[in-house]
């Protein structure tokens, strides 16, 4: 089993093709840990079926790829058609679920992950799919370490993304709405802030930033109706590891996670990945539980 | 009619009908001793989520560690468990009579030991978490069970273990199952119910009302967080030892860590019937099973979306469930005595909402 380790060692090269590829996928978990810490923070929703809408934005690229028109015109198209998606979700369900205990909504969304993945099952079916980008791959490092150049576009894109949020939240006037919500939602609503529809964009929002994660990850990885559950994970992972409220700490942990995934694979072979992700979980919960006991034994 | 008058007839109706079950309908004898499990199932789930407020998502490892337990016993006990697996099933192994039945009783007992061990363990790491993390943490531990033990040659892996046959009458060893799973479910009823009568059940309700508070009270909330989780892991192990012996074939994705089918039907299952009540989780358990028995051919592929759309129907729209909403309807038939000032308070609040 640790074959591959010494391996590592011996190749250096090795190192540098599982770190840049760590980076390329570990934005895309950053893109979408981002969403769910701010419907996590905003509206007090932890939401399951976070993994869910990134494979449903897969799948429109996919469609569209397959239509012929290039995956990367899937991220506008994705964009609109999620944050619809999201509004609606909202309206049936989240709505109903944001003043309630919180395993209601933890729930509420477990039971949307399980029917989008379900109609996703049902319409493409279960194998793996990819959105043929069609661009190179080059070797760089005297020919020792490859990167698909839709990998590099993606990660630029992703950041991208980022920077717009983050200047949509810093100066739009619905960014400084649900800045405040997140803060105080009585006292927002006090000053005549309407929650309710702070609320559903950003509930859409999120679904439109799961949609965009979800085209670059069809492009530069592969996508299956169940893969969802992953995705959703690892964003707890990358939030609960960071915190709320915490941007610089989410694209470090969604990076890291990315780096971790990548080197977990390659050591310890392809079928520990999901278990290293959950396992990483778990070590997270554990890990705030002794700071919060030091915490708590301080306070005594 | 008095209360418990009610009581020992339906007690008594139950136990007539689960007798009878396997003589008068001799072709659904696997599915009603599936319907026990099923019962088993949303009883100890409704222990931690409905009477101690700790919603876990991941209850279905103990089912898993059980019939592995078992499954290891069994073999162990005569044969070396790693060449056993390796085979395949493609060796015919015999056990004799003897040893079949000697290899179950151990098995069974091992599994509940094992399992309510476990969750003593994973315990003392998940239960420092409270609502959403610890739904979340302990989903995380039961999946990742599934994925380690696939990963685990010695048990066989991804390609499961081919259980050891009954060497009788196939019709005879239904019937065994059929009421070895009707006694663990009947046991678990009849020692929750006791549980909930004592200071044990006082002290559960306190964590789920007000943790802080029952921990300043003077109730070590820690310790018995941990063994109400024990007690249901001990019955979830048993169950899982049955289940596994009545399929004939484990295996740890789908039949022994099913996470996102038994793991989310326990929990589905006891609040359709209303959590924190003893019969909603039996109420919601049959009715769930039943319908899903009838109905899940005849929806062609889209019965997960249903199953999806359930949850969500059942999480929003009805969360008190069947039983806790006819309680509300018909406090006196449940023996609950409504005081009249607390009465009209409580509607001048639902008018004024």
């Amino acid at each position: 089993m640790f074959d591959n380790l010494s391996l590592l060692g011996l190749a250096p090269f090795l190192n540098v093709q599982l770190l840049l590829d760590g980076l390329f996928i570990g934005s895309i978990f950053a893109l979408a840990a981002y969403g769910l810490a701010l419907v996590w923070g905003v509206m007090n929703v932890k939401n399951l079926a976070q993994g869910d809408f990134v494979i449903m934005g897969g799948y429109i690229a996919y469609v569209l790829a397959e239509w012929g028109i290039h995956p990367i015109f899937g991220l506008p198209v994705a964009i609109v058609v999620m944050f619809a998606f999201g509004w609606a979700v909202y309206r049936l369900v989240i709505s109903r679920v944001v003043e309630r205990d919180l395993f209601t909504s933890l729930l509420a969304t477990f039971g949307i992950a399980i029917v989008v993945q379900q109609v996703l099952n049902r319409i493409f079916g279960p194998e793996v799919k990819t959105a043929e980008s069609g661009f190179a791959i080059r070797s760089i490092l005297g020919d020792q370490v490859t990167v698909a150049d839709i990998k590099f576009v993606s990660f630029v894109l992703a950041a991208l993304l980022a920077t717009a949020l983050v200047l949509f939240m810093r100066n739009s006037r619905m960014g400084q709405a649900i800045r405040a919500t997140a803060q105080d939602a009585r006292a927002a609503k006090v000053m005549g802030i309407d929650t309710d529809r702070v609320y559903a964009f950003t509930f859409s929002l999120n679904a439109a930033i799961c949609g965009a994660a979800g085209v670059l990850i069809s492009m530069i990885w592969v996508i299956q109706p169940y893969f969802g559950i992953s995705y959703s994970i690892r964003s707890f992972v990358i939030v609960v590891a960071a915190g709320l409220g915490n941007l610089p700490g989410v694209i470090v942990a969604g990076l890291g996670l990315g780096v971790a995934e990548q080197y977990s694979g390659f050591v310890l072979g392809a079928e520990f990945q999901q278990a290293t992700v959950v396992g990483l979980l778990v070590a997270v919960l554990v890990w705030r539980q002794i700071q919060q006991n030091r915490y708590r034994q301080v306070v005594q | 009619m008095t209360l418990a008058a009610r009581q020992q007839l339906l007690h008594g109706v139950v136990l007539v009908c689960g007798i009878a079950a396997p003589f008068l309908f001799p072709n659904y004898t696997l599915q009603v001793s599936i319907l026990w499990i099923m019962i088993l199932f949303a009883l100890t789930w409704d222990l931690l989520g409905g009477q101690m407020g700790y919603n876990s998502l991941g209850n279905i490892l103990f089912f898993g560690a059980g019939m592995y337990t078992c499954a290891i016993v069994q073999i162990g006990l005569y044969y070396d468990v790693g060449d056993y697996t390796s085979a395949f099933g493609a060796v015919k192994v015999d056990f004799t009579s003897e040893q079949y039945f000697t290899g179950l009783i151990l098995g069974l007992i091992a599994a509940a030991v094992f399992s309510a061990i476990l969750a003593v363990v994973f315990g003392w790491i998940v239960f420092g978490l409270r609502g959403p993390y610890f739904a979340i943490g302990t989903l995380g531990v039961a999946i990742a069970a599934g994925e380690l033990v696939s990963a685990w040659g010695w048990v066989g892996g991804g390609g499961g273990i081919a259980m050891p046959t009954y060497q009788g009458d196939p019709d005879t060893r239904a019937q065994i199952y059929y009421f070895l799973c009707l006694i663990s479910a009947v046991a678990t009823f009849l020692f929750l119910k006791w549980l909930y009568s004592t200071s044990f059940g006082l002290a559960i309700n306190a964590i789920r009302d007000d943790e802080e508070k029952a921990e300043s009270m003077g109730i070590h909330t820690k310790r018995y967080k941990t063994v109400a989780w024990s007690i249901s892991a001990f019955f979830l192990g048993i169950s899982g030892a049955l289940f596994g012996n009545m399929i004939g074939f484990i295996e740890p994705l789908e039949v022994a860590f099913p996470t996102v089918t038994f793991g989310i039907f326990m929990v589905l299952m006891a609040l359709l019937g209303g959590k924190g009540t003893l019969w909603g989780p039996i109420l919601g358990a049959t009715l769930f099973h039943v319908i899903k028995e009838v109905t899940w051919i005849h929806l062609l592929g889209w019965q997960w979306v249903a199953l999806g759309l359930l949850i969500i129907v059942n999480v929003v729209y009805f969360q008190q469930g069947i039983l806790g909403w006819a309680q509300d309807k018909w406090p006196e038939f449940f023996g609950i005595k409504v005081d009249p000032g607390s009465a009209t308070d409580e509607a001048a609040r639902r008018a004024a909402e």
